[in-house]
This record gives C-alpha cells, structure tokens and sequence, in this order.
C-alpha cells in the first residue's frame, strides 16, 4: 500500500471521500456502523504508518499498549482509594514516553528515539487528561474499547485538535440527528473549502514561495545589529502567515472530517489577529492546546495552590500559574533555547499584560477607549505575536549561530 | 442565605462588577468579566460557602458562562 501523510495530497482526499461515503449514508438514515467506522480508521491509521514509516507504526501500538494498561490500572486503583502520590506517579508514567522522545535529540543530535511516532505529543495530552479525570471522578471506569476509538481517532491523530475522552465518548456513542448532522455536513463542506485556500494556497505562497526567498535574503544581509534586516522583518510575517494558514488549514480539514464521522471534535482557531491582547489571542490560537494548559494545568495549579493556602498574594499565584504553563509549553515544543524563549516571552507578556489590565480597570475613568485604541490594540497585539512567532520557528538559531 | 445571593455576592466580590445583579444572563467569559484566575477562587468560594464539591474537571465552561447557569449547576450538585 503507499504511504499517505494525512491531509497532504490529492490522493488522500479521494481515498478519504470514497470511505467516508457509506458512513455519511449510514448517518443520514439514523444509523452509525461501528465496525465499519472502525475499518476505515484502521485503513488510514496503515496509509500513515506503513512502508518506510512502520516503525512509528510499531511505536505507536506499543505507545497505546502502554497507556492504556496504565489508565487502566490507575482507574481500578482510584475506585478504591485516592492517594496523590500514586497518581502523581501515573501522570509522571503517562508523559514518560514523550519526555524520552524529546530528550533523544537533545541528549544525541541528529538521532530519534524509536519510541516516537507522528502524533505523540498530541496523545499524550489525552491519557494525560483522562488520568486528572479519573482522579477528580468524572471518569469512573475504563472502557478499552471507547479508549482506543478516542486514541486512535484518525482525523485528529497527527495534529489534533485535541478532543476530551467524556465528550468525545457522548458523540461516538449517538448518531446525530438528521437536521444537526446536515448541519454539520455543510459546515464540513465549507471547512473543506476554506482549508484548501488556507493549506494549499496561501500556506504554499507564504510557505513554499516566499519563505525560502527572505529568509535567503535575510541570511544575505547579516552582520549588522543582532543581524537585523529588512530580510529578518520580511522572514518573520511571511513565516507567521505560513504557520498560521498551514495550520488552521490543516486543523479546518482535521475538524471537517470528524463532522462527516458525526463527532464534533472542537475547533483550533478564530481569528486569532483580530485579538487586542495576548490573554483574548490565547483564546483563540491553537485553541484546544492552550485550553488543554489552562484547564489541565493553570487551573490546577491555581487550585492547588489557593486551596492549600501557599500564598494569599493572588498576582503572584497567577503569575506562578502562567510561568508555569508557558514554559511547559515551551518544553512540550522541544527542547531547544528558541522554544523556552517562546514559551518565556508569552509568560512575561501576559504576565505585564494583566498589570495593564488592572491598572486600566482603577483609572477606567482617565483612559481613552474607543474604536481606534481597539485598532490600536489589534495591531500591536499582532506585530508583538508575529515577533513570537520569529523566535519560535528557530530561524534566529540559523541567523546567529550557524 | 440561598443559593441566587450567596451566587451573585461571590461574583460581584470577585469581578468588582454589581451589574451582576441586573444581568443574570451576562456571559461572563466571553465578555472577560471572569477569568481563569477568578473562576479558581469562585469554586473555592462556593466550596467554603455552599459546601459543595465542584473538581477541576466537572468546570465545564459552557455549563457555566452566566450567573443564572452557575445558580442552576450549583443547584444540581447540592
């Protein structure tokens, strides 16, 4: 069988269109085939991970092998007791893989852990999240079947978006009704659409056309301060619009498809340049990971350190809180200096940006606020993001020490 | 005091916002009146005040976006 990455050429759109049709008359007519759902998950799963890419595939089965053992194991544990040791130790488990796959090329460049495979970080936050649901009780029992249907759910697997075990599971289980699932039918036609522009227009524009050609000059006009150049500025928006349209794009295919299959997997973006900060662009951008850090570990750690009383000072708990996301996050990138100063650079702006939201709240009185302050706000936010975005996609690295 | 006061008095305390009362409908995440910071501390509140369990995990944010749904889910889970 040939090897097909997901959502990257024509091939695989046809073969995905041919597959999805029984399914799309199955749920039009009130029904949902699971075994036959189950096939074509199976089908994709073999076009990503076959020929010169089997040994992810083989890491993959171990990956899952492993996890679910785990969850499983802690979910009959926590029925009966509830000790904060024993599920540090599962969560400590759970991202023992990922931090093994990220430490390989760290600790040995130019090598890759037979451990990783295309997605792995991407699962990991859903056994991640499903042992913090188990422990809090929400999830009460393991359904190995439902686990596996929400691991290895093929829309989502490479990228996400990242889905939720419970509410995932409630769409897996229903078949939508006709009107709804319509609905969502002509949402995914529309997604489909709109993804083709974003992916394979403007993310081939910005990404193919133009990226190679600034940064070729930006490469050409080193030497002044901190090797800054008209190059450097053009690099850094062209390489922001490449990643904001290769992913979104991608995100809208990965949403479009699960639609068809009857799962509302959440979405990943909206309008993120239309934010006036960083705190409203967080909520917009990448959406399901950074809500993934704000419930999962923000919100906890907040939780925690709240509860047990460590401090009454509520700015240095939430600044504590957002230290600690963004630089996991960081971390979760990979482990190199460009990806701790992103993570660090978000920290600190979001951090100095509650400062200014607190002190616009006491003098709401005296700050000018209208629709051109709003534009302002847009535009800064933007500039401030994309200069993100420069640290991030490691160019500097080149630029300075290569 | 029942629920709807204790409710709004914790909201009120947290955003520094008494319109509250006036708007049950107001959603408060959309229109950045509660963040994530003050959602932590409205839990721990209604925990201390209306002892009730409300874990990391049950927030649900669509289920809670207004005064009116958050007296509702509190409710539920008394």
């Amino acid at each position: 069988m040939p090897n097909l990455q997901p959502y990257a050429n024509p091939n695989y759109f046809l073969i995905l269109g041919a597959a999805l049709i029984p399914l799309v008359i199955g749920l039009l007519n009130g029904k949902r085939w699971h075994v036959y759902e189950t096939l074509v998950s199976l089908l994709f799963l073999i076009l990503i991970f076959d020929g010169d890419k089997v040994h992810q595939g083989i890491a993959l089965i171990g990956y899952v092998l492993f996890e679910g053992a785990l969850i499983w194991g802690y979910t009959v544990y926590r029925q009966k007791h509830n000790n904060t040791w024993l599920f540090d130790l599962a969560v400590i488990l759970a991202i023992m893989p990922l931090v093994i796959v990220k430490f390989v090329p760290f600790l040995n460049p130019g090598s890759n852990s037979i451990l990783g495979f295309l997605g792995i970080s991407y699962l990991t936050f859903k056994s991640v999240g499903m042992i913090m649901e188990t422990r809090d009780g929400s999830i009460k029992k393991f359904e190995p079947w439902l686990f596996l249907q929400f691991m290895l759910f093929f829309p989502t697997i490479s990228s996400g978006p990242i889905d939720r075990y419970r509410r995932f599971k409630k769409d897996y289980l229903k078949v939508p009704d006709r009107d709804h699932y319509l609905d969502l039918l002509g949402k995914a036609v529309h997604n489909f659409m709109l993804g083709f522009v974003y992916k394979f227009m403007l993310g081939y524009l910005f990404g193919t056309v133009l990226l190679p050609k600034v940064a070729h000059l930006a490469m050409a006009s080193r030497g002044g301060f901190l090797d800054i150049s008209w190059g450097l500025v053009g690099y850094m928006y062209v390489y922001s619009m490449y990643l904001f349209f290769d992913f979104a794009g991608y995100s809208l295919f990965a949403v479009a498809t699960s639609y068809v299959m009857g799962v509302e997997t959440p979405i990943n973006f909206n309008k993120p340049f239309a934010s006036t900060n960083i705190k409203e662009f967080w909520n917009r951008w990448h959406m399901t990971l950074s809500f993934w850090f704000r419930d999962y570990i923000y919100m906890r750690l907040v939780f925690f350190l709240m509860k047990h009383k460590i401090t009454k000072n509520k700015v240095l708990i939430a600044n504590l809180g957002y230290l600690t996301l963004f630089l996991l996050m960081g971390f979760w990138h990979g482990l190199t200096w460009y990806y701790i100063v992103y993570g660090l650079f978000h920290a600190i702006w979001i951090i100095l940006t509650d400062v200014w939201l607190r002190f616009k709240k006491k003098h709401k009185d005296h700050i000018i606020s209208n629709r051109w302050t709003n534009y302002l706000a847009i535009f800064a936010t933007f500039n401030t993001v994309c200069l993100s975005f420069l640290i991030f996609s490691g160019f500097l690295d080149r630029l300075w020490f290569h | 005091m029942d629920v709807e006061n204790t409710v709004v008095e914790i909201l009120a305390d947290l955003t520094g916002n008494d319109d509250i009362k006036d708007d049950m409908d107001m959603e408060l995440f959309e229109s950045g009146t509660l963040d994530s910071m003050a959602t932590v501390q409205m839990l721990l509140e209604l925990q201390g005040q209306l002892d009730i369990e409300v874990p990391v995990s049950e927030f649900d944010r669509e289920a809670w976006s207004t005064p009116n749904k958050i007296i509702a889910r509190v409710k539920e889970l008394q």
